[in-house]
């Protein structure tokens, strides 16, 4: 096991884990800001998706299908919100969670219907293809540091505009206490429509940049949103500093298990043994560590007390 | 001496660096109504939860018929004799009323692991559940849904509950709250000849009703009982002059 | 308005009329389509115990139901290559033989269950349905790694395994097999329900601090109740692989999970007959309209919406006009 391969490994973790971020931020400040579970969020995923494959197959450019992306999730994210979602930010959580869920239902058969079931490609540009030498002889695809850049660049941008904007203190304002904020003549009603969409857009983002380097299909929005919720799960739901150490916990866990899991049982059992039962525990790790941390900590690692 | 049946030594609680409770003991003895009072926020509920188990305490004991139970959780302390009413109704709504009075019933059987016969169909906790809303003038509405009930039916359902419990020591948080004079002169009424079956230690804002039930009255300020006595010298009370209405010394 | 008791006693009454008519009329498929409609009705009605009368939100009751479902196959499994589970200090024969699988089912998916409360159940809320659908994550990933019982590609089990006195392969009398351990299923819900512990389980949903004042512990009615309804999933899990004579990590999946919930929501949740109805309809919706479209899921969404946003009683609180429960 060579010092190359653990650092191209931890390098995808932190890829994985910034793009975790970007669904993880927009889930915990909708759940933080309007207490509502939103299992929708993997449909505007894969809209970014969606729009970003189309936007790219017509035009050519990433950049119009990364706008697309943005554009797209964020005005079904509107759309949602004004339509269903805000009909359910003071319903009990068993209806957020119903009504959320039969909008994947909605938004997966009607992608389906549109788009059929075969999966669309997304290329890499030009500019950004191919691989990047890094100090040490490490050879790293450009796109993937990029892409760890971008995430890197959100997250900053996303505490600047929670801590030092106006809009960012009526949002965690609006956390603490609704009735002040509507009492200091915000327009409550408008703050979370933008703060959905504004979680939407990121969704969006994050599935048109990881739509590049995977297939873009109906139901690739779920597997991510169930790792997001890992995710703020583990680092407090509500909390954005949290959202992005869970994020890098998560997708740490999740690539260095995958590889290093089974190369560790093999110190003590059969090489076959080793791979099934290191794949097997490794495909499980998240889960283990989110439940160890809730354990621990019934309201995650920056949550705040029930 | 009377018997005391519930007593605090020293119970202080804080949160960060609000003191909400500061070195509180109080006795309650056997028979008599020691009422609570105190301006909001002197740290009247933090010391009614520090007393039933919904709060841990900084430091401080309970003792309830001689017995410790400060470690004890919500709980234990109520089989070990505590009957709490709470401020803001604590019923199953969507339940009957016989049914909140069967669930007291049921606690005080101590055997909720029962999977098969129907409560309702319990002797036993049948005629405990239906006792406590006869005496709470309950029993013609017992099949009604609690929602339906007016306010002041369920402070009187909550009192209820609390009886089902045959507690050692009530412990009441505002049973008045909410009601009007009519429904005020009827608890004041009621609580009047319960202190007999169990003392009660009464947190309560309504003055009329503090003076005509309290045997002693303790004056919580800022999170410290500033004086203990009964209502004739409470209400001559210079430092609770002072507290209440900020006379000058 | 219809009393609910009618609108019950007509649901059963059409569950038994639907296949028997079927019998008459030689369509075998129908049956097969009401043995399903029972057995995931039964499944529901195990959720509906922690879910309605509880009001646990598990977003991950997908486990106990993949659980029983892989108690079948691995029994089965074992048996029809005749070769022993070896556990180093214990061989574990196979079996063919329903009841054998069944208690295995219910015990393993009721151990499973306590296990996963007890974890579960020291956190409330948002992170409660989170860590239930993590736990449920869990077992559906170990399920597609683990290759010895065929991981992704499941397992499939050539001939449905027996019951004593019975020919489980005619399907009328599997169907008649699956009803009965639904009505078991129902009689357990309506007993518990009225039962003492029911009657605390319910206040524990609806004010947990009195249910402490009055000296029980809400946590452990709760675990309980989570354990009781994890047996009966898992035992509709077993028979659910018996139907299909196929386990597959799906069974594991959290949309299974949902759906659950859904057919609960849909029939109204913390009613007897609740899963059932909404069991019925979702078969139903499946056969129409899945016939119809391939894109049914758009419709069930849609009417899913409705219901949650303005039916909160399900099918039985439109009838009856009474909304129910308060999950």
């Amino acid at each position: 096991m060579s010092a190359i391969l653990i650092i191209e490994q931890v390098l995808n973790g932190l890829q994985f884990g910034v793009m975790l971020f970007l669904m993880a931020a927009g889930l915990t400040l909708i759940f933080g800001v309007m207490g509502l579970i939103n299992l929708a969020h993997g449909s505007l995923y894969m809209v970014g998706a969606f729009a970003a494959a189309a936007v790219a197959g017509a035009t050519g450019s990433f950049v119009l299908a990364l706008i697309a992306a943005l554009a797209a999730a964020a005005c079904a994210g509107t759309i949602v919100e004004i339509v269903v979602i805000r009909r359910l930010y003071r319903a009990a959580h068993l209806d957020q969670v119903l009504a959320t869920f039969a909008l994947i239902l909605i938004f997966s058969e009607g992608t389906r219907w549109v788009f059929g079931s075969f999966p669309l490609f997304l290329d890499i540009p030009d500019y950004l293809s191919g691989p990047i030498a890094l100090p040490g002889g490490i050879e790293y695809p450009l796109y993937r540091l990029a892409l760890i850049g971008a995430g890197v660049l959100v997250a900053v941008e996303l505490w600047w505009l929670t801590s030092r904007t106006r809009i960012g203190i009526q949002i965690r304002a609006g956390e603490n206490d609704r009735e002040m904020i509507a009492a200091l003549g915000v327009d409550i009603s408008r703050l979370y429509t933008l703060v959905f969409a504004m979680g939407a857009a990121l969704a969006g983002l994050a599935g048109a940049l990881v739509g590049a380097i995977q297939s873009v299909q109906v139901g690739m929005g779920e597997p991510v949103l169930i790792l997001a919720f890992v995710v703020i799960v583990i680092g407090g739901i509500g909390s954005i500093k949290g959202a992005f150490i869970g994020s890098l916990l998560v997708g740490l866990t999740d690539t260095l298990g995958g590889v290093f899991l089974p190369e560790l049982f093999k110190v003590f059992m059969d090489v076959g043994a080793a791979t099934q039962t290191g794949s097997a525990l490794a495909s499980m790790a998240v889960y283990i560590l989110m439940s160890v941390v809730l354990i621990w900590r019934p309201t995650g690692l920056f949550g705040m007390r029930a | 001496m009377s018997d005391v049946i519930l007593s605090t030594r020293n119970l202080s609680r804080s949160f960060g660096a609000l003191k909400a409770t500061r070195n509180i003991s109080i006795d309650l003895r056997a028979g008599e109504i020691h009422a609570v009072i105190g301006p909001n926020g002197a740290g009247k509920s933090t010391l009614i939860e520090q007393i039933s188990g919904g709060l841990r305490s900084d430091s401080g004991t309970v003792h309830l018929v001689g017995r410790d139970v400060s470690a004890l959780s919500t709980q234990a302390r109520a089989r070990a004799g505590l009957g709490r009413t709470f401020q803001i109704s604590a019923l199953a709504m969507e339940d009957t009323v016989l049914e909140n009075a069967l669930l007291g019933a049921l606690g005080q059987s101590g055997r909720p692991w029962r999977f098969w016969r129907a409560a309702g169909e319990d002797r036993d906790l049948r005629a405990r559940a239906t006792a406590a809303l006869e005496r709470v003038g309950l029993a013609g509405v017992a099949d009604q849904v609690t929602a339906s009930l007016s306010h002041g039916q369920r402070r009187q359902l909550e009192v209820a509950v609390a009886l089902t419990l045959s507690p050692r020591a009530f412990v009441m948080d505002e049973p008045m709250a909410g009601l009007g004079a009519e429904g005020s002169r009827v608890m004041t009424d009621f609580l009047d000849g319960l202190r007999g079956e169990a003392p009660i230690l009464l947190v309560e804002h309504d003055m009329d009703a503090v003076f005509a039930l309290a045997d002693r009255i303790s004056v919580l300020v800022y999170g410290q009982v500033i004086a203990t006595g009964t209502v004739a010298e409470i209400r001559v009370s210079r430092e609770v002059k002072e507290a209440y209405l900020g006379e000058g010394a | 308005m219809i009393g609910e008791r009618y609108i019950n006693g007509l649901v059963l009454a059409g569950f038994l009329a639907v296949p028997i008519w079927a019998l008459a009329m030689d369509e075998p498929f129908t049956i097969t389509l009401a043995t399903r409609a029972s057995v995931l009705a039964m499944a529901a009605v195990g959720l509906n115990i922690a879910l309605g009368i509880g009001g646990l939100v598990s977003l991950g009751h997908a486990v106990f139901f993949g659980l029983g479902g892989y108690a079948m196959g691995i029994l089965a499994h074992h048996a029809q290559t005749h070769a022993a589970l070896d556990l180093g200090f214990l061989a574990i024969e196979g079996s063919r033989s329903m009841p054998v699988i069944w208690i295995t089912a219910v015990t393993v998916s009721a151990l499973a269950a306590l296990l996963i409360g007890l974890l579960s159940l020291r956190t409330t809320g948002v992170y409660f349905i989170m860590i239930t659908l993590a736990f449920g994550q869990m077992f559906f990933f170990f399920s597609i790694s683990w290759s010895a019982y065929g991981g992704e590609d499941g397992l499939s089990i050539y001939v449905r395994n027996g019951f004593p006195g019975l020919d489980t392969l005619v399907p009328i009398q599997f169907f008649g097999l699956c009803f009965t351990a639904l009505c078991a299923a129902l009689l357990l819900h309506w007993r518990l329900r009225a039962s003492p512990f029911g009657m605390a389980l319910n206040a524990a949903r609806q004010v947990p601090r009195r249910v402490e004042t009055v000296g029980l512990n809400p946590m452990r009615l709760k675990l309980l109740a989570f354990v009781v309804s994890g047996a009966v999933t898992g035992l509709a899990g077993a028979l659910f692989a018996d139907l299909n004579r196929f386990v597959s990590p799906t069974m594991f999946s959290w949309q299974l999970s949902g759906e659950l919930i859904v057919l609960i929501i849909i029939g109204g949740v913390g009613r007897l007959m609740g899963p059932v109805i909404g069991a019925a309809l979702f078969v139903a919706l499946e056969h129409f309209l899945g016939g119809l479209t391939d894109f049914w899921h758009v419709w069930l969404g849609a009417i899913l919406l409705l219901i949650v946003l303005f039916a909160r009683g399900g099918l039985i609180g439109i009838l009856t006009g009474k909304d129910g429960p308060r999950v």
